[in-house]
């Protein structure tokens, strides 16, 4: 059956008005960036600036001068987000991967109960943890240091990575393993040039969620950084809020450098979206 | 009935197979154990004690035991029912909305759409805008002097005077819903999109030849057969939303009056700037039970779900 002409117009317009929702607040985000402090507090709202301005990015970029400490803070903050959400995502790939692995394909004691363990950490709030997590950091002088945020993190991606990893090998044929089973291979030699190659879409895919997780965290990052040593961009974003609320312009561009990196990473992996939501979630 | 699933999944598991996996999978699980377990076990038996103790400050020294006392505190303490008001209210009012427009979005997309890779790219973005650059930026647009919200409403000429989104506690916090909506049914449409295509077209065509038309077959036969992601989406967005503090904590700060403090943001004051550390922990096992609770719910689902997909 051929959809109908008026059906069709029908869909159509409601996916633009759906578009113009989504993009508008984008859209007044890269604006406000651009405009000039005068016409962002005026009272009329100017859709458009009538001086655009790319002075806070250059403040933000350039090395010296300009912009002050404030877009300094935005700088640093960028490096240690990228910094932790790599080293998180790195960590809890491989030994999620692993770990997913032996999930998938092994039958050992107690199996349900361990994965059950994972799964109940990564439900815990963090607020359960952060006071203790604290003093633990403290006491180990890892306060105020990437480290310490990454060793927190990755105890958090890590069981998402499990997750999603396990029910990806479980997606897979296991024919092939086997066959290089037969041929010689030991169960790691499987595993490592077998397995791995095969699994690549669904590690990339559980890597970019993983990035996403660790990019996006905010509590602990909160509470544990202090300075530009360590603070992510999460808590320079919001500490900035807090301290000069109509000064939205630098918020803006410290707001539009930090979704860069997101954005990319889900546009790019956008089309296994579903299938990643479809092996970590639905099947179970 | 859970033996024979476990079989006939695992055809290859032969007799006396097991020790030796045993020791690999110990090998290949040894990493992710000290990872997770090595930092998180010892806050999680911690907080525990601290929640049995009067820990009124953050100084090392020794405090009376109290037994369960923080615990009935909590449950006479009139702020933990207001917060749990308010939190209830979020998590009700932002997953309903959620799923309703994530599943009207996810029909959208699944319809014969002209390039739909790009509307699906567009639906993607809030997702992926971190939670603290949303509060921020809707805390911007809904500004009662400069803000784009009252602008908007001033220039097409619905209302001229300017309305302050966050100044009082109950609008404040539908405000913050809304933000948090806008971003959030992002991922709803993408489970649902998922669950969308497990349905066979050839039952729509079935539906059709018998008479159905398509309000009939999407309450018939899409919504019966989205039961699982609906399922699973409603769990995963009510635990989140028990949890949720960042948009609070940069929209609002959970003002005006306390009217948009939730139950994390509440446990949060109570240990960060109270001090109170033993009434704190308190409340964050509590919050974690209630979590855990939602969490056998959904992994009962998801084993319901595996056990249709095995029939």
């Amino acid at each position: 059956m051929r959809p109908s002409r008026a059906y069709l117009i029908w869909i159509h317009v409601a996916a633009v008005v759906m578009a113009l929702v989504v993009l508008a607040p984008f859209a007044w985000l890269v604006i406000s960036s651009i405009s000039p402090p005068a016409e962002l507090l005026s009272p009329h709202p100017h859709w458009w600036p009538d001086h655009p301005t790319l002075e806070r990015y250059r403040a933000i970029f350039g090395s010296e001068g300009g912009g002050g400490d404030v877009a300094a803070n935005f700088r640093s903050a960028m490096l240690n987000s990228f910094v932790v959400a790599s080293a998180t995502t790195a960590v809890s790939l491989v030994v999620g991967v692993l770990g997913g692995y032996a999930f998938a394909r092994l039958t050992f004691r107690f199996r349900r109960t361990s994965l059950f363990g994972f799964l109940a950490i990564y439900m815990l709030p963090p607020i359960a943890l952060v006071i203790p997590l604290y003093l633990a950091l403290a006491n180990l002088g890892l306060l105020d240091t990437k480290i310490g945020l990454i060793v927190t993190y990755s105890s958090i991606v890590t069981p998402f990575c499990l997750w999603t990893m396990s029910n990806y090998f479980l997606s897979l044929p296991r024919d092939l393993e086997d066959a290089a089973r037969v041929d010689g291979c030991s169960r790691m030699g499987a595993l490592v040039w077998v397995i791995l190659p095969l699994a690549r879409p669904g590690i990339l895919t559980t890597g970019m969620f993983g990035f996403l997780l660790a990019w996006d965290e905010f509590l602990y990052a909160l509470i544990f950084t202090s300075s530009t040593q360590s603070k992510t961009i999460p808590v320079a974003i919001a500490e900035f809020t807090g301290k000069h609320s109509s000064d939205f312009g630098l918020i803006a561009a410290g707001g539009v450098l930090a979704t860069i990196p997101p954005v990319l990473l889900a546009l790019a992996f956008q089309r296994y979206i579903v299938g990643g939501l479809t092996s970590g979630a639905v099947k179970g | 009935m859970r033996s024979t699933v476990r079989e006939a999944d695992r055809p290859w598991a032969r007799q006396g197979a097991g020790q030796h996996e045993g020791r690999f999978a110990l090998l290949l699980l040894l990493p992710a154990a000290v990872v997770v377990f090595g930092v998180v076990i010892w806050p999680v038996v911690r907080t525990l004690v601290v929640s049995l103790y009067d820990v009124d400050s953050a100084m090392p020294g020794s405090y009376p035991f109290v037994g369960l006392d923080n615990y009935v505190r909590v449950f006479q303490d009139d702020r933990f029912y207001t917060v749990l008001g308010h939190t209830m209210y979020f998590t009700l009012v932002s997953t309903f909305l959620e799923l309703a427009l994530g599943i009207a979005v996810a029909l959208l997309l699944n319809a014969p759409l002209r390039a739909r890779w790009l509307w699906r790219s567009i639906v993607v973005l809030p997702w992926a805008l971190p939670t603290i650059v949303n509060g921020a930026l809707w805390r911007w647009i809904y500004n009662g002097q400069y803000g784009a919200l009252n602008g908007l409403l001033d220039t097409l000429g619905i209302s001229e005077t300017p309305t302050q989104w966050l100044g009082e506690p109950f609008l404040a916090l539908n405000m913050v819903i809304i933000a948090d909506v806008w971003k959030n049914t992002s991922i709803v449409v993408f489970f649902i999109l998922a669950g969308l295509q497990t349905i066979p077209s050839d039952l729509y065509e079935a539906a059709r030849v018998d008479g159905a038309g398509p309000w009939r077959a999407f309450w018939r036969l899409t919504i019966p057969m989205l039961a699982p992601s609906i399922a699973v989406v409603l769990i995963l967005r009510t635990i989140e939303a028990f949890k949720v503090f960042d948009i609070i904590y940069v929209m609002t700060g959970g003002g005006p009056a306390s009217g948009t403090q939730t139950i994390a943001f509440y446990t949060y004051l109570q240990a960060f700037s109270n001090q109170l550390f033993g009434y704190g922990a308190a409340l964050a096992y509590l919050i974690v039970l209630a979590v855990f609770a939602l969490a056998m719910v959904y992994l009962r689902i998801l084993k319901q779900n595996q056990l249709a997909g095995v029939e």
